[in-house]
């Protein structure tokens, strides 16, 4: 699925000088993420289906593009105000939010592409 | 753990054949790659690097740091490059795509530490990639 949000990083809890060595110059970033779920079980015998894809859309659209779509991750959520929302701490939520969601620990591995030249993968 | 992975960018030219080995030989093994003459290739390598995000900056790697590693690295060195001839590692040794991306691992496997260099990807065409990993060496 896609979904398309804007974040700053920049840590107000630290010092300008800081946070330009960790993060360069202050800006406002906005991406077209791309995000690929991967479930991985047993196929249910009477339907031949890992999980249904319907239900795992659902999903999906609740939990990551309902909370993240056209938002400002930074200040439409709460998920960020402890740690900035850099591709790697984004895709470990998003593990997170759908772990919790999809049934029977199916989620193998999410891989969230902020753009063509990067992506950050993580798994169970 | 969360892996982290960095499309790069750089052209080079190669010829597939083995010295020590007569024209027959190399165009057995290596069919049309053997032109003496060389060819080229777009390549595209993709870097993935391993571990834990710093807790304060959220992040596996500086990707600037990653960046400025890679360009000295490898872009450096093989971007327009004649591989065979201008690259010491490759004067013994043919530059297949595989003896490219083990080239690439090796140059930049200690540089990306405390994070660990997962795996490289090297795309040599739209129809061939290949992929190198090992594992970490004991510093």
């Amino acid at each position: 699925m896609d979904f398309s949000a804007s974040h700053t990083l920049w840590r107000p809890d630290w010092d300008e000088a800081r946070n330009r060595e960790a993060f360069g110059r202050p800006a406002h970033y906005g991406h077209n993420y791309a995000l690929f779920v991967t479930v991985r079980g047993p196929l249910d015998p009477e339907t031949g289906m890992v999980i249904d894809l319907k239900r795992l859309k659902d999903i999906m659209e609740a939990e990551i593009a309902g909370r993240f779509d056209h938002k400002n991750l930074n200040e439409d959520t709460t998920l960020f105000r402890e740690r900035p929302p850099t591709p790697e701490n984004l895709a470990h939520v998003i593990f997170l939010l759908l772990d919790a969601a999809i049934p029977d620990q199916l989620l193998c591995r999410v891989r969230l592409c902020p753009t063509d030249d990067l992506f950050v993968e993580v798994e169970r | 753990m969360i892996a982290l992975s960095r499309r790069y960018r750089f052209s080079a030219a190669h010829v597939l054949a083995r010295p020590d080995w007569p024209d027959a030989r190399n165009s057995e093994v290596y069919g049309k790659c053997a032109n003496p003459a060389g060819h080229g290739h777009n390549y595209q390598l993709w870097v993935t690097v391993r571990g834990e995000p710093d807790p304060g900056t959220g992040r596996v790697i500086p990707l600037e740091r990653l960046d400025a590693l890679v360009a000295e690295c490898v872009l450096g060195p093989l971007d327009g490059a004649l591989l065979n001839r201008d690259v010491p590692a490759f004067s013994a040794e043919v530059p297949t795509a595989e003896n490219i991306a083990r080239f690439a691992w090796d140059a930049l496997a200690r540089g990306v530490r405390p994070a660990a260099l997962d795996r490289v990807r090297l795309v040599e065409t739209a129809n061939n990639s290949v992929e190198y990993s090992r594992e970490p060496e004991v510093p």
